[in-house]
């Protein structure tokens, strides 16, 4: 695991759409070779997502060749509901590159056959050869996608209810109508995400903190369904100081002394600094 | 790129590098268009899989509305209440050059004129949409001639008219067909005004007081009955008094149908209002102003001495005299500058500034749902402007008819 401690969010969103952009373009996307990219929803991602849009208009990547597949979306919301992950993904990304809308794909909340639509979902995962990169974003109680606390660690995408604290959470979307805030969701599962090449998680803010805490210094856990990452391979924390308030002074110390050698990962690469 | 063929095989046109005026404020967003409409690109994304197959390069221009004239009565040389056998090449003119002032589409307007003029022009022009050809007509707007001899302007005494017979049939005996008749403005006070404002509010014919002495009681209750409009706000009617503000009052009326909004047209072309009175109409019903021309025969032509009918005129800037005096003999504002106008003299923002000369016009003639903004489903008429609001170019459902050259 590496743990990425930047001083503020703006600057872990930078590092974050860094690392994309480097991974992008070291797998030499192409008509036969699509890269594979998980993405999520939410305040945290945005700046990454801006990042990133900027990084395609001034031409350093392009998002032609890459298939995404995106965590979440609610029940039964309209898809055009300014609240729906489809308008989030639209406004806050897609209209402002490059991507093809056969290319993307998001749970369809409003399926007939939802059970179906999640099988499909892993399929077409499949389908894609698997998912090089997911990038997730966890909420103060640890749960990735829609895996609230007490989700199984092996789970596949599935149809699940959400806890109170997390439609609690979104009723400032629904204007604080707690009857308007969707009851349940389509999510891809702890296993989905687990099976996916490389995992980065971002972590910003001091009310994240105590779930970053639990995400890496304490034992695998499935009411902290982010902890299972602790099991992968792969996995890049990319946190803020602020997350880190309740970590332990050494954990702390260990990963800043390695940003010198982490921050490599994020260089500009010769072939992008050539173009510019 | 090729479109999803399965909804439709139109082109797609997606605007780029503009601001749109949608939802009242100016936005960093592409506007996209196809068979002449406004396109919601998120559902074309997810529904369709499609793109656009050509994108213009707007170069940071605001994209607005096309705008809509409610109140033009000729330019360029050409009078539309002249009866001639073939009007339509005037009218066909004007329309045309008018594309170049962003305007869209328009209501050809006839000044009190005897019946056989109507008789005469009004079955030659038919309702139709806009084109490489022109603006697009909405309708006659008729000013008159059941209106108030004390206020009646420069509208020819003569050929004023009552309600003689108690409504409806004057104005077919007036003006013959109402079919593509738009708007009409007449004063409420004359008798049997009122039953006749709702004889054509019935019809789905816009009402505007106007050229009247009506106090308010009188402009309040043909609201009531309908009318929806006030002509050249403070030209041609009472001036305002506190104790019965006349029609001017209607701006902040509680008599107004809930639901109801009173629009007024307004000649911001610095002359014929004065900017202190546009700041007080503005200020008091920002929502229902409408920009207007009003403009004459001499609109378009170069300063200098004009023979217009059996008049000469000259032209100095912007205004148009009767030749030899300092006498107006009307406006020549085109619509472009009097948005500009409106927006310095106001203060207000450039997105009102612009809705006043689209959104309201239509919101007026209720034909907001394809006309007056950019929302999806909207016809794509639309018009280019640079920061300073000068008209860079002009389309209409989609197609460029007008760009101004380098």
């Amino acid at each position: 695991m590496k743990l990425i401690i930047l001083n503020d969010y703006d600057q872990a969103s930078e590092w974050a759409a860094k690392y994309i952009r480097n991974k992008i373009l070291a797998f030499k996307p192409g008509p036969d070779k699509y890269f594979t990219l998980g993405l999520p929803t939410g305040s945290t991602p945005l700046g990454c997502y801006k990042k990133l849009i900027e990084y395609y208009k001034s031409g350093e990547i392009s998002f032609h060749y890459v298939k995404t597949f995106n965590m979440d979306e609610y029940v039964g919301l309209p898809r055009d509901h300014p609240e729906s992950y489809h308008s989030f993904m639209w406004n806050n990304f897609f209209k402002h590159i490059d991507i093809k809308a056969e290319n993307t794909h998001i749970l369809d909340g409003n399926a007939t056959d939802l059970q179906a639509e999640c099988e499909n979902f892993e399929k077409k995962i499949t389908a894609a050869g698997g998912i090089q990169l997911f990038v997730g974003g966890i909420g103060p109680d640890g749960h990735i996608a829609f895996n609230e606390p007490g989700s199984s660690l092996v789970s596949r995408t599935r149809v699940k209810t959400l806890a109170k604290d997390t439609i609690m959470a979104n009723a400032r979307f629904f204007d604080g109508d707690l009857s308007k805030v969707p009851t349940m969701a389509l999510t891809v599962g702890v296993g989905t995400v687990m099976d996916a090449k490389e995992v980065m998680i971002l972590i910003t803010g001091a009310h994240k903190a105590f779930a970053l805490y639990k995400a890496i210094e304490e034992g695998v856990n499935h009411m902290w369904t982010v902890s299972a990452f602790q099991q992968h391979p792969q996995t890049v924390f990319v946190c803020d100081e602020d997350a880190t308030l309740e970590l332990r002074v050494k954990t702390v110390k260990y990963f800043k002394g390695m940003m010198h050698v982490h921050n490599r990962l994020v260089e500009t690469p010769p072939a992008v600094s050539k173009k510019n | 790129m090729p479109s999803n063929k399965s909804v439709s095989d139109a082109p797609i046109t997606q605007f780029v590098n503009c601001r749109i005026l949608r939802d009242h404020k100016l936005q960093r967003e592409d506007l996209w268009v196809r068979e002449g409409r406004i396109l919601d690109p998120e559902k074309l994304f997810f529904d369709e899989h499609g793109y656009a197959d050509k994108c213009v390069d707007c170069e940071g221009s605001i994209i607005a509305p096309g705008f809509i004239d409610v109140q033009i009565n000729g330019g360029y040389g050409i009078d539309f209440s002249q009866a001639t056998e073939d009007v339509t090449s005037g009218f066909s003119f004007v329309a045309k050059k008018i594309l170049e002032h962003g305007v869209t589409s328009f209501c050809p307007t006839l000044v009190t004129s005897p019946p056989d003029v109507y008789h005469k022009v009004l079955p030659q022009v038919k309702v139709h949409n806009g084109g490489p050809h022109g603006a697009g007509v909405l309708g006659f707007h008729l000013e008159g001639p059941f209106i108030s001899v004390e206020k009646k302007g420069a509208h020819p005494e003569q050929y004023l008219r009552t309600f003689r017979s108690g409504g409806i049939e004057d104005l077919k005996e007036a003006y013959g067909n109402l079919d593509n008749v738009a708007m009409v403005t007449l004063a409420p006070e004359l008798a049997s005004s009122q039953s006749v404002v709702r004889e054509l509010s019935q019809r789905g014919i816009t009402v505007s007081l106007g050229h009247s002495v009506a106090n308010l009681s009188q402009a309040e209750e043909a609201v009531k009955n309908g009318a929806s409009f006030i002509t050249h706000l403070f030209n041609a009617m009472l001036p305002f008094h506190h104790r019965d503000p006349g029609i001017v009052g209607l701006l902040t009326s509680d008599q107004v149908p809930a639901g109801r909004t009173v629009y007024y047209g307004m000649i911001a072309d610095g002359i014929h209002t004065n900017p202190a009175a546009l700041r007080i109409a503005h200020r008091a019903h920002p929502s229902g102003l409408v920009l207007v021309t009003d403009a004459i025969t001499a609109m378009g032509l170069p300063p200098g001495r004009h023979t217009l009918g059996q008049q000469v005129i000259e032209i100095q800037g912007l205004h148009a005299y009767v030749a030899g005096t300092k006498t107006l003999s009307g406006s020549i504002a085109t619509m472009n500058m009097c948005v500009r106008h409106f927006k310095q003299v106001s203060g207000c923002s450039v997105e009102e500034a612009l809705e006043a000369a689209s959104l309201h016009a239509a919101q007026l003639l209720g034909i907001s749902h394809k006309k007056g903004s950019l929302d999806y489903g909207s016809d794509a008429d639309l018009v280019l402007l640079d920061d300073a609001l000068n008209v860079t170019a002009t389309y209409i459902s989609g197609e460029e008819v007008w760009r101004k050259g380098p």
